[in-house]
C-alpha cells in the first residue's frame, strides 16, 4: 500500500506512467467510468478549501466511485479533541482511500503512519501540496509535450510561495530547465533553493521586472504579490504593477509560451488575458482532476 | 582526590563537557536502568582542564549509544569487560533519534497531538542538519531547550 505525501514519492518514471494514464483518461473518459464502482473515497478537510476537494471529488465521481468525508475541522469529531491518528483509523472502516487538508504541517504523515488505507497529502500548512505540482507537471508536460528542455521563469512571492518551492523540487529531477526567478526583493527565493540549483549545476538567474525576462520565457508561472509580506507600503505600491501581467507585458511573450497560476487570481492577472490562448491557468484546473482520478486508481492499484 | 572504582562490564563515558553528564544521564534513560551509574562531575582533565566521566555497569547491548554523537562528538566511550577495555567506540550521528529533541515549530502536528513521538531524522550528514519527520523543520538548537 502506497501514500502520497510528497510530489518527490514518486520517481520520473512513476511520474511517467502517471501522467500516461491521466492523458488516458482525458481521452478516453468513457474507458474508466466505472474504474472505481463500488469504492468509497473520504475527503477528511480540518480546514476548508473548495477547489482542492471539489477536484477530489469530481475525480472520484468521473470514476464511478463515492465520496464520504467532512469539509471543516468544526463539523469532525476533532472538534471533539479526538487525534488524527484515531481518525484515521475509524475512516480507514469506512473507505478505501483518503484525501486529507490539514492545517498542521505533517498531520497526513500521522494519518498515513496508522492508516490501513492509502492517504493521500491534500495540503498540510504551508508544508506540502503534492496534488498542485502533480497538476502543474502534468499541464506543462500535456501543453508542451514534455517536462525539459525549456526556460521557466516563476514570478511574484517566491519567498513564501510554497507551490513554487514544490514545483522547483519537482523540476530539477528533469533534463535542461533552466528557471528565471523574477521578484522583489524582499520576496526571493529562499537560499536553500538557490544553493541546491547551484549544487547540481542548475542554470537560474534572478531578476526584477518581468518585462526584462519575458522574451525569453517557454512557460510563466504567476503567483500573487501580497501587501501583507512587503515591511513598508511605499514598497508595495511602487513594486506591485511589475508583477501583474497584463496585455501589453504578453505581447512581449514568445507565441507559444504558456501562463499557468494555481489559482485563486486576485489581480495578478489581468482577466484581459484570460482569452489569451497562451492563458492555461484554468486547463490547469482541468488537469488537476485528470492526474487526481489517475492518483487514484494508482493509489487503489486499479490502474 | 575522588576515587571511583572499576567496573566489571559496561561503559565509561570519558571526555563528558563538563557539567553536562546529567543531560547524557537523562537522555540514555539511565534512572530507567537497574543498574550501578556513577557521574563524576568536574573531574580534572589534562586536555580540558575540567570534564565530565559517567561510568556505567551493565550488559553493553543494553545501552543504545547512538544519540550520544548528536549530543557530542568528542565524547570518548569504553567499552568494558571484565574490567578492561576492549573497545573504543567511533560515534557517528545516528540516521534517526527519537524523544531527544523537540519540533518547535509551532506549525507542526507535534505541536498539538501531545502523545506523538518527536522523530528527527538525519537529513545532511556533512552540515549535520537533523529535520523533523513531521514537518521537515531543521532543528535548530537555538530555538531548542
Amino acid at each position: 500500500m502506497r501514500h502520497l505525501m510528497s510530489p518527490l514519492d514518486f520517481s520520473t518514471e512513476e511520474l511517467d506512467r502517471l501522467f500516461d494514464l491521466a492523458g488516458d483518461i482525458e481521452h478516453n473518459p468513457g474507458k474508466y467510468a466505472h474504474a472505481c464502482e463500488g469504492k468509497i473515497l473520504a475527503t477528511c478537510f480540518y480546514e476548508p478549501s473548495t477547489r482542492t476537494r471539489l477536484s477530489f471529488e469530481s475525480a472520484m465521481t468521473r470514476l464511478g466511485g463515492r465520496v464520504i468525508g467532512f469539509s471543516d475541522a468544526a463539523s469532525s469529531s476533532a472538534s471533539k479533541g479526538e487525534s488524527v491518528s484515531d481518525t484515521i483509523r475509524i475512516i480507514s472502516c469506512y473507505a478505501d482511500i483518503c484525501a486529507m487538508r490539514h492545517p498542521k504541517e505533517g498531520a497526513p504523515m500521522v494519518a498515513a503512519e496508522k492508516s490501513r488505507i492509502p492517504v493521500i497529502n491534500a495540503g498540510d500548512g504551508g508544508h506540502q501540496h503534492p496534488t498542485q505540482t502533480l497538476t502543474d507537471l502534468l499541464t506543462i508536460r500535456s501543453l508542451k509535450g514534455s517536462l525539459g528542455g525549456f526556460t521557466i521563469g516563476l514570478c511574484g512571492d517566491l519567498k513564501f510561495g510554497r507551490t513554487v518551492h514544490s514545483l522547483i523540487n519537482a523540476l530539477v529531477r528533469y533534463e535542461d530547465i533552466r528557471f528565471l526567478f523574477i521578484s522583489p526583493e524582499e520576496l526571493k527565493v529562499p537560499d536553500y533553493i538557490t544553493d541546491m540549483l547551484k549544487e547540481k549545476n542548475i542554470s537560474y538567474e534572478e531578476v526584477i521586472r518581468l518585462e526584462d525576462v519575458m522574451p525569453q520565457l517557454d512557460l510563466l508561472y504567476m503567483t500573487r504579490v501580497q501587501k501583507e509580506r512587503f515591511f513598508n507600503e511605499e514598497d508595495y505600491v511602487r513594486l506591485k504593477d511589475f508583477y501583474i501581467l497584463d496585455a501589453a507585458k504578453l505581447s512581449l511573450a514568445k507565441e507559444d509560451m504558456l501562463v499557468l497560476h494555481p489559482l485563486p487570481r486576485v489581480n495578478e492577472i489581468s482577466v484581459e488575458v484570460d482569452s489569451d490562448p497562451r492563458a492555461a491557468y484554468f486547463r490547469q484546473a482541468q488537469y488537476g482532476v485528470y492526474v487526481r482520478m489517475a492518483l487514484i486508481l494508482t493509489l487503489l492499484e486499479l490502474a | 582526590m575522588l576515587n571511583v572504582g572499576k567496573i566489571e562490564e559496561g561503559f565509561v563515558l570519558d571526555h563528558i563537557k563538563a557539567g553536562k553528564s546529567l543531560e547524557l544521564y537523562e537522555h540514555l534513560q539511565l534512572d530507567k536502568l537497574d543498574c550501578t551509574v556513577a557521574i563524576i562531575k568536574n573531574a580534572r582533565s589534562n586536555k580540558k582542564g575540567k570534564k565530565d566521566i559517567l561510568k556505567v555497569e551493565c550488559d553493553i547491548n543494553m545501552l543504545n549509544l547512538d544519540v550520544l554523537a548528536f549530543i557530542d562528538h568528542s565524547i570518548t566511550v569504553n567499552v568494558i569487560k571484565n574490567g578492561e577495555i576492549v573497545e573504543k567506540k567511533e560515534l557517528t550521528l545516528p540516521n534517526q533519534i527519537k524523544n531527544v529533541i523537540k519540533c518547535h515549530n509551532p506549525r507542526c502536528i507535534t505541536s498539538i497531538e501531545q502523545e506523538l513521538p518527536h522523530i528527527f531524522y538525519l537529513a545532511d550528514p556533512v552540515k549535520e542538519i537533523y529535520r523533523c519527520k513531521y514537518c521537515e523543520e531543521k532543528y535548530s538548537p537555538l530555538s531548542a531547550k
